[in-house]
């Protein structure tokens, strides 16, 4: 008989209770509630055939740590001295991954097979607080710190003689009979659309159409006959239709004919797909100019999970970077994790699979976390979505043992409706698996369709479509789901193993659109696969065949297994605990047939699920913003001025984030976020080893500065791509196909992130001129990628990132982001950005310009100004090659990229790290056409700070010729000085500049 | 001098699965220690497939088995009490048998975890009874950073001979040593079994955090236990295999052209695989 038992852990009266105090800190800080002391403890629900004698001694041995905690039985503490309580339970459905540890724990202490298919241990958090607090206080903080709705169940209240009641037990009851449900096409246009709003499908009135007209064609009527499908499409086929031809899987708006109007220079033009043109179009003649010198190191792009380069003859490189913003504005931390470990699953299913993961790097923007104003609807405080992202990026990383090397995050009002969090992921896979190529996907008629990991529930049914859409009160919260690294870890170890092996043929992640998508995608390999839903394994019945197949339940992916392999498969993926379904064959007949029971569900034809989704017309046009340089007060106190800078949010330290990553495991990170002997040096890329084997090793950089784009689009696309070379060349890179066969690789993702750009005369009247900004950026990608040779492998697209309530809309600032990656062939030849020594000489790499439009300069002052930064890609390209030249002579000790807040920001920088300083003087022949403003503030492209050993001057200045402008030297005083024509400009002691820098972000 | 002893003679055991997530570069310390090195997944341990008793050492690396649920390295520790294996014994009863042998074991991070909930760490009362714990942080936060740890040169830990002070990175969020009561406390340290505390740049006490990144009682950062043949510290020696994992390595090299390349971390590795090489019987 199944009883129910409770489990408390209670910590004994001497210990320090962390969590409870950490809580009861930030009550007070973020709501300035005093809650007194908060003792926190942990509660089990169990559902079991165990008597409580035996639950209790599985507690005490399994679950509790005898030198720190209590254990009760069917009983819950009432400590004295405590006024109140919050207890924190998930809601139904939502992972519970300490629950089924615990259950993995029962199973090994009773020596059974660990039964992981079904939930019986549920586990919550109980907090005691000292103060008497309302009810209402109480959800404020549960909400602020401990929960969300949308995926926890709060208790809260006084604490009476009695207990509370905390038997909430979150299991999932659907009472729905599986079944199909046909959906009537034949309707007027007004119904059309009401069906695709109503069932959350994202498809605009004529893709509708599209699918209405593929129903009533005479030829799919007859042959949906024969099988005794409904002449109209069934529930399933929509969805399946919806998923697919979703904006997140088939980048409608990057493949749409777009009439652009650029009235800057009176020209009306074409153009048919921007990702055929520019980012293919880049990348295709990018390849034709490295084979024209002998480097074949471009593998695959574009058409699978993540691009693959060669770094070696036993190496490749697979990466992808992309973005989980919708999910991350409801639920933070779930967004966050599932991003990760979603991106982790595109490399790790790139090709055959199994990649060996190296890094994580994560690009994040937030609204300003002390924004003091309204929130709206569903709308999360910014500082709550920077905490919870950070925290799911901490357990997605961290737990699944991959290195987070570098990341960026910018602060920017403008995200506070929706966040945007990038994540990549790097992996090095052998160039083949017993015999055969890696980066192949070979699928023949006949080949196993087989589901390995998680298994299926309701959570992330509509993320596909959701993604394509604003976020409104009506957003579903199915949409959000928790992460499970532990689980994926698992399927991870498992695949890898697996394809060394040689056991599985190719594989694939199962991400947005779920299983419709996975087995739709690969599918068109073969031309057509057949789906039994029933053979899916669920979290829980009653389930639909159509939510069993778009179900974007976390944590799976699937496999492609010859038959004669699936019995060894199988074997080993027990020895791993992992879990596998053979679900379905693939096919060469042309169609996705899917079946629950083998009564048909979906029977689509390839051709017109892949290519029937009408191409989109699109209106843009772009005319410049009329904007002045500002005037600013005619005296500044630039010591002010400078510590404002190093204070601001988009420069401060990101220190106390950094260090909550692992930037380390797997012991290959030669240079990580922060260097130098007091670890305090920020880098500009980091720099990985392959192995233990070699010194051979892969740069990653991000380029990223949106706030230009308000000022010039083309050139804000432009600056985020130089930013992303120049952070690789400053830590000792050189451009790629320098020379023949020099096999030098470069790989970027685009990542483009925009508000809704789709025109409409009432509710989107500028969506014109978003449009047009987006194809400039578009532009300036093709030509900074052609003109240096630097190839785009993967990426990713983000159209409508919104967010609408009560008649108010934020929108994102329109957003590029260029990952970058190349090879190094020495990681000991690598250069970081502190000074190293003591009379060092110091110098400024490259030109500055008056150019401080879109600065943090003109930010202090709430001024954007007119002059944004100018890419000039020839003068860049020349320098990189000299600054590559004078590394092969180990000439530079240290090199830092001038970026936001210009040189006076980059030299203080150059200082943290080794207690040094630095003796500027600024009044060279190079700076004498601009104010001391633009010298030391403006953010010119293409610009480093390097110091050298004294004994390098001349040999350096002669492979540096005119870029190099000498500014001082490194002294000991440790306190920096710059001097103009003798007067002292600035002053400042590293203590105060340190002090300034090390904003406390409070996360 | 000739080298009168083979290192690769001596065989290693590295662990995998469920979630520990350093196997990788500890084996590649193994290796370049000079041993032979086999990774192995845990449940081809369990399983029977695996003797631990074939090897002369046994390494839990760190990671995050079973995601720390429930508590850091407390799953994994109760699989190895109570999983029974082919042959009815456990895998605790393996390792004690694996003491009794003279042979070594060594938890890093959640390794050390796994063997402190075990009871194998320090052990002092000889019956594998749990005598202190780790438990989170002082800062509430998971951090990675460098810090220093000090070699108790009273120890007498083959591992740790000749090692001073040592820098190397933590990487965790649960590190702060508990004790159950003073007696364990003074037996700590009147044993040596503390062999490793948290110290300054010079290998002066630690006063506090940041030096102490956890808050852990005494400065403790590892311990040994009776026999010096189990040992199990925070900090991640095999993240220090080479100066070029050092954040500083730019400076230092700078300053010293002609500083060691290898990593400090590196020579715990050397120090135990040498001490069992010159035990085994050479084959002429």
């Amino acid at each position: 008989m199944i009883n129910q038992h409770s489990v408390q852990l209670v910590f004994k009266q001497h210990y320090e209770d962390v969590t409870g105090a950490r809580l009861s800190q930030k009550a007070q800080q973020f709501l300035q509630l005093e809650t007194g002391s908060i003792r926190s403890s942990k509660l089990f629900v169990m559902q079991t055939e165990l008597k409580a004698p035996q639950v209790e001694d599985f507690a005490k041995q399994c679950l509790a740590d005898g030198i720190v905690q209590e254990v009760l039985i069917d009983e819950i503490a009432v400590p004295k001295g405590f006024r109140c309580y919050i207890c924190i339970s998930k809601q139904a459905g939502v992972t519970d991954d300490e629950g089924v540890s615990a259950q993995r724990a029962l199973a090994d202490f009773s020596n059974q097979s660990p039964d992981t298919a079904s939930q019986f241990i549920f586990s919550k958090e109980l907090y005691y607080l000292e103060a008497a607090l309302t009810e209402e206080q109480l959800k404020n903080i549960a909400q602020a710190f401990l929960a969300n709705e949308l995926i926890h169940r709060i208790d809260c209240g006084a604490l009476g003689a009695n207990a509370p009641v905390l038997d909430f037990v979150p299991q999932v009851q659907l009472k729905a009979n599986p079944g199909v449900k046909t959906i009537r096409l034949d309707v007027s246009d007004l119904e059309l659309i009401n069906i695709s709003k109503a069932m959350l499908l994202a498809l605009n009135l004529e893709e509708m159409k599209a699918i209405q007209k593929h129903f009533l064609d005479d030829n799919t009527r007859s042959s949906r006959q024969k099988l005794g499908l409904p002449a109209m499409p069934t529930d399933c086929e929509i969805e399946v239709l919806a998923q697919t031809w979703s904006e997140h899987c088939k980048h409608k708006e990057f493949n749409a004919d777009i009439e652009f109007n650029n009235k800057d220079i009176k020209q009306k033009r074409t153009v048919n797909s921007l990702f055929k043109t520019y980012i293919k179009g880049a990348t295709d003649k990018v390849k034709e100019s490295l084979e024209a010198k002998g480097n074949d190191w471009l593998i695959k792009v574009f058409n699978d999970n993540a691009g693959i380069v060669r770094i070696n003859e036993d190496n490749l490189f697979v990466w992808k970077v992309e973005t989980h913003n919708s999910p991350s504005a409801l639920d933070p931390y779930g967004g966050a994790i599932t991003g990760i470990l979603g991106n982790n699953r595109d490399p790790l299913g790139t090709g055959v699979g199994g990649a060996k993961l190296l890094f994580n790097t994560n690009v994040l923007c937030f609204g300003n976390p002390d924004y003091e104003g309204p929130l709206v609807g569903k709308q999360l405080h910014p500082r709550r979505i920077f905490a919870g992202v950070r925290e799911g990026i901490e357990a997605g990383g961290n737990k699944s043992g991959i290195p987070t090397v570098n990341g960026s995050i910018i602060f920017d009002d403008r995200y506070s409706g929706k966040p945007l969090v990038y994540c990549g992921t790097g992996g090095v896979m052998p160039p083949q698996y017993m015999g055969m190529p890696s980066w192949e996907k070979p699928i023949a008629a006949g080949d196993r369709i087989v589901m390995a990991g998680g298994r299926v529930g309701k959570d992330g049914i509509h993320g596909a479509t959701f993604s394509s859409i604003e976020i409104d009160e009506n957003s579903p919260s199915s949409a959000v789901q928790i992460g499970s690294p532990i689980t994926q870890k698992l399927l991870s170890d498992f695949l890898q193993e697996a394809c060394l092996l040689g056991l599985i043929k190719c594989s694939t992640d199962n991400g947005a659109g779920g299983l419709s998508s996975s087995v739709g995608e690969l599918a068109t390999i073969s031309g057509g696969a057949r789906v039994d839903l029933e053979k899916v394994p669920l979290k829980y019945p009653g389930l639909q065949p159509w939510e069993i197949f778009v179900s974007e339940s976390q944590e799976r992916m699937t496999l492609v297994i010859e038959a004669d392999k699936l019995t060894e498969v199988y074997a080993l993926a027990e020895r791993r605990e992992v879990e596998l379904s053979d679900i379905g064959v693939f096919s060469d007949d042309g169609f996705l047939d899917v079946r629950y029971q083998n009564e048909p569900v979906c029977y689509l034809s390839m051709d017109f699920l892949h290519e029937g989704v009408p191409t989109k017309q699109m209106l843009a046009d772009w005319k410049r913003p009329k904007l002045d340089e500002p005037a600013l007060p005619r005296y500044l106190d630039y010591n002010q001025v400078l510590l404002a800078l190093l204070n601001s949010l988009n420069i401060c330290s990101r220190e106390t984030v950094i260090r909550q990553y692992d930037h380390e495991v797997k012991g290959k990170t030669i240079i990580k976020p922060l260097m130098g002997r007091d670890g305090a040096a920020p880098q500009d890329a980091a720099v990985v080893r392959l192995n233990f084997d070699s010194f051979e090793g892969i740069a990653v950089s991000n380029g990223i500065i949106p706030r230009y784009g308000d000022i010039d689009p083309y050139q804000m696309s432009a600056g985020a791509f130089d930013e992303g070379i120049r952070q690789i060349i400053a830590v000792g890179g050189s451009l790629p196909n320098l020379k023949e066969q020099d096999g030098i690789f470069w790989s970027v993702n685009d990542n483009f992130c925009v508000p809704d750009s789709e025109y409409h005369e009432k509710t989107n009247p500028d969506g014109k001129r978003k449009l047009g900004k987006l194809v400039l950026m578009c532009e300036a990608l093709y030509d900074m990628a052609t003109y240096f040779d630097i190839p785009l492998t993967s990426g990713k697209d983000s159209m409508k990132n919104d967010f609408k309530a009560e008649g108010v809309k934020i929108s994102v600032p329109p957003t590029v982001l260029y990952s970058m990656a190349a090879k190094i062939p020495d990681v000991r030849k690598t250069i970081t950005s502190n000074f190293l020594e003591e009379d060092d000489l110091i110098y400024q790499l490259g030109f500055t310009y008056n150019e401080l439009g879109g600065s943090e300069f003109y930010k202090l002052f709430d001024k954007i100004g007119a002059n944004v930064p100018q890419v000039r890609k020839e003068q860049a390209k020349e320098m990189y090659k000299r600054i590559s030249e004078a590394n092969e002579l180990e000439l530079i000790s240290s090199c830092h990229d001038i970026s936001d807040g210009g040189l006076a920001v980059a030299i203080s920088e150059c200082c943290f790290g080794a207690g040094l300083g630095a003796d500027i003087e600024v009044n060279q022949q190079a700076f004498q056409d601009l104010s001391l403003s633009a010298i030391l503030f403006s953010e010119s492209h293409s610009r480093f700070i390097v110091s050298i050993h004294p004994d390098n001057k001349n040999t350096f200045e002669v492979v540096m010729d005119k870029f190099a402008i000498p500014l001082g030297k490194v002294n000991r005083r440790r306190r920096l000085l710059i001097n103009q024509y003798g007067d002292r400009v600035i002053m400042l002691g590293l203590e105060a500049l340190l002090q300034s820098w090390r904003r406390d972000l409070r996360v | 001098m000739k080298i009168k002893y083979d290192l690769s003679a001596v065989k290693s055991l590295v662990v995998t699965g469920f979630g520990i997530n350093c196997e990788e570069e500890t084996v590649a310390a193994y290796k370049l220690a000079g041993s032979t090195v086999r990774l192995a997944h845990l449940n081809d341990i369990f399983s029977g497939s695996i003797s631990i008793q074939e090897f002369d050492i046994l390494t839990i690396p760190g990671g995050f088995s079973f995601g720390d649920d429930i508590s850091s390295g407390k799953v994994l520790a109760n699989k190895i009490r109570f999983k029974k294996l082919p042959d009815g014994s456990t895998l605790l009863e393996q390792m004690k048998q694996f003491i009794a042998d003279k042979k070594f074991i060594l938890g890093i991070c959640n390794g050390f975890q796994v063997l402190v909930k075990l009871g194998l760490l320090p052990d002092l009362g000889g019956d594998a009874i749990q005598e202190v714990s780790l438990q989170q942080n002082d800062s509430g936060k998971f951090e990675n950073r460098w810090i220093f740890m000090r070699v108790n040169s009273k120890s007498e830990s083959p591992f740790l001979q000749d090692l001073e002070v040592i820098p190397v990175p933590v990487r965790h969020g649960e590190g702060k040593i508990i004790v159950r009561d003073k007696k364990v406390e003074v037996k700590m340290l009147t044993t040596h079994q503390m062999c490793l505390t948290y110290c300054d740049n010079n290998g002066r006490p630690a006063r506090g955090y940041p030096n102490n990144p956890n808050g852990s009682t005494l400065d403790c950062a590892g311990l040994t236990d009776r026999s010096r043949q189990v040992l199990g510290l925070m900090p991640h020696p095999e993240a220090y295999l080479s100066i070029y994992n050092h954040p500083n390595w730019r400076q230092i090299l700078r300053e010293k052209p002609d500083y060691p390349k290898e990593g400090l971390g590196l020579q715990i590795f050397k120090n135990i695989v040498t001490h069992i090489a010159k035990r085994i019987p050479q084959m002429q």
